[in-house]
């Protein structure tokens, strides 16, 4: 038989948790973060930059009510310029978030009790800002609640056969029941900062968002069932939400939307995303909060495998896509992949093609997953990649399909970046207070990684 | 170990006692079990699993409402849809059925997920009890730490076994680190 081989250069990863730790260690360092560790300048000049961004949202979007549509780039035949864009992108980068704390609790994975709170909070702030984009795609945001089934007086309802409406359900219901986990999630640890607090304005405050949470065995048993019944159903919702995105491209007859894959396809690309955001949040965090010991290499090197397995997935998706429209035999099929590979977004494909196939290949690296700074750079690529897939799939099939006479370009205009970046901004500047008034690790489920967290029942005495 | 103010004759809530490690809780609260008290809980900083069967907690309802509020959103959301287009706006929409069930699907899933998951977060909060603005519990000093490192198990005075000096000497018996009473 062969000699087990030895492997050139291993690199230790680590545990979980640093050792060292214990149960008090562990809730004070991160109450601590929340509790006594002062405003740093670095904080305020982050948050500063990021409330700018803001800014420039709150304006485009005042400029888009008093104007309308127009002021994007948007044309017939191209109706869905950015808007639709940066929904997709931004919904997708949610998915990560409910993958770690539905999928991830399910499947046992004891790693996932360090990112899941972060995770989370990334989904619920990502799916805010993809929320805006159809509301104010609508051009009269105003109205946004026709989209509701409710009584009216001209008796007018939503059509239930439109993958639209079917979007407006499962946005509404992803955004819900993530906000209700991550609740769920964050009564004991409001408990913990409730009495691990010192001044009384912050014991009422954590006090009130803890509901009084007392630790009771009795309450741990039925909270324990609640979460794995919350996982339990967020795991095929986290799964559908993308699959009925997909939908609003699949159930259409354009060329380049018209395809089975696109559900599976779309999941992959959205966990994908989702893992890189993860990441690129997470590598300056456990940076600047000195985290090191709790997100540890070993929590990275497991993100960055899942980010190599999902780049996989999306790269044999690029490819059927490929081979999908040559193996059609539809003229408007295989011209919308040739127009895609020459035509005049080609620079954008090949880009997409470059970040989203060939740099994530880099991940096969052991030494380059634990290497965070490098790390950090794959991931902002992968996000790059990601967002031109999104203009590939709705600018390229839009911009030419059957007939040249209703052909066009689509170039966004200054409004329309001014929104991307103004959702960017109130992003980073969720994500900025977040980090200062809630715990942004699970403190209770970290305590269950740790020796104490394990019970060993001494001999009946 | 120390035993504060026996003779205080305030009335009770219980008494309760502080322990250094899971182990030794799940042991004392067997038995507690065992010893016949049925009004005691265990207070951990989290949750314990082994503690379900030391204390006989089997309580399955927040999977049955559940199932039911599951069960209301997933025939809402089909009866929803179904209404709607074959009876309240009936229109034709390429000559399809008004009651296109497959088309149905996302719109039947989504409110099932919505309304079941709903289900499962607010019956686990209204069946513990909460939002609970005071509870004596917090009387006691030490007890802040239930939420950060140390377990303790209380017996409450409402329990028919319960007897202010007995019950304080069964507890000494389980070795904890402190026993304390609890103000009411």
């Amino acid at each position: 038989m062969a000699q087990p081989v030895e492997l050139p250069s291993k690199i230790e990863i680590g545990p979980v948790i640093d050792e060292g730790h214990s149960l008090a260690s562990v809730s004070d360092k991160i109450a601590g973060i929340v509790l006594k560790r002062k405003i740093t300048i670095g904080w305020i000049f982050g948050f500063l930059i990021a409330f700018g961004f803001m800014q420039l949202l709150m304006g485009a979007a005042t400029w888009l009510i008093v104007k309308g549509v127009g002021i994007w780039g948007i044309n017939i035949p191209i109706g869905w310029g950015f808007a639709i864009v940066n929904f997709v992108w931004w919904i997708g980068i949610g998915h990560a978030g409910t993958l770690i704390s539905a999928i991830l609790l399910l499947l046992n994975q004891s790693w996932r009790n360090a990112i899941n709170r972060f995770a989370e909070a990334m989904t619920i702030f990502a799916v805010l800002c993809a929320g805006m984009f159809p509301v104010l795609h609508t051009g009269r945001p105003w109205l946004a609640y026709w989209l509701l089934p409710y009584p009216n007086t001209m008796w007018l309802w939503p059509q239930f056969r439109s993958p639209l409406v079917w979007d407006v359900f499962a946005v509404s219901t992803y955004l819900t029941i993530s906000a209700v986990f991550w609740y769920v999630g964050l009564i004991p640890d409001f408990a913990t900062l409730r009495d691990s607090a010192t001044q009384r304005w912050k014991q009422v405050i954590y006090g009130f968002l803890s509901l009084g949470w007392r630790s009771s065995a009795r309450h741990w048993q039925r909270y324990e069932k609640a979460a794995l019944l919350l996982a339990g159903l967020s795991t095929p919702l986290v799964v559908s939400v993308h699959t009925v995105v997909s939908f609003d491209f699949a159930v259409a007859m354009i060329p380049g939307w018209h395809t089975t894959i696109f559900p599976p396809y779309f999941v992959a690309g959205a966990i994908y995303s989702g893992f890189a955001m993860v990441l690129t949040l997470m590598i300056p965090v456990r940076k600047f909060f000195g985290l090191e010991d709790i997100i540890t290499l070993r929590n990275l090197n497991n993100m960055a495998k899942v980010t190599l397995a999902t780049g996989l997935i999306v790269g044999y998706g690029y490819m059927f896509e490929a081979f999908f429209g040559y193996y059609s035999a539809d003229i408007y099929e295989k011209f919308m992949i040739w127009n895609r590979m020459t035509g005049p977004y080609a620079p954008f494909y090949y880009v997409l093609i470059l970040c989203n196939v060939i740099t994530p290949q880099f991940l096969w690296s052991k030494r380059i997953r634990t290497n965070p700074l490098v790390l950090w750079c794959i991931s902002i690529v992968v996000n790059i990649g990601m967002w031109l897939e999104r203009f590939v799939i709705v600018i390229t099939s839009l911009h030419r399909d059957f007939l040249p006479s209703s052909w066009g370009m689509y170039w966004p205009t200054i409004w329309d970046w001014a929104v991307y970046l103004g959702t960017l901004g109130f992003f980073m500047t969720c994500i900025f207070l977040f980090v200062r008034a809630l715990p942004m690790i699970t403190i209770f489920e970290l305590r269950m990684l740790l020796p104490g967290g394990r019970v060993k029942e001494p001999v009946a005495r | 170990m120390s035993v504060h103010s026996l003779e205080n004759a305030d009335p009770l809530y219980g008494l309760m006692a502080e322990f250094e490690s899971a182990g030794d809780l799940v042991a004392a609260a067997r038995r507690t079990k065992e010893a016949g008290f049925k009004k005691f809980d265990a207070y951990t900083p989290f949750p314990i699993h082994e503690l379900d069967d030391a204390m006989d907690l089997h309580d399955n309802r927040v999977s049955l409402f559940t199932l039911i509020g599951g069960l209301i959103g997933c025939a809402g959301g089909f009866g929803l849809a179904s209404w709607v287009e074959a009876v309240a706006l009936p229109l034709n929409i390429g000559g399809r059925p008004f009651i296109s069930a497959p088309m149905y699907i996302p719109i039947t899933f989504e409110l099932t997920v919505l309304v079941g998951g709903l289900t499962a977060a607010i019956s686990m909060i209204v069946m513990n009890g909460l939002p609970s603005p005071y509870h004596p519990v917090f009387n006691v000093e030490r007890f802040s730490d239930a939420s950060r490192s140390k377990f303790f198990l209380c017996i409450e005075s409402d329990d028919p076994k319960f007897d202010r000096h007995a019950t304080a000497g069964f507890l000494e018996s389980l070795g904890p680190e402190e026993i304390a009473e609890v103000a009411r």
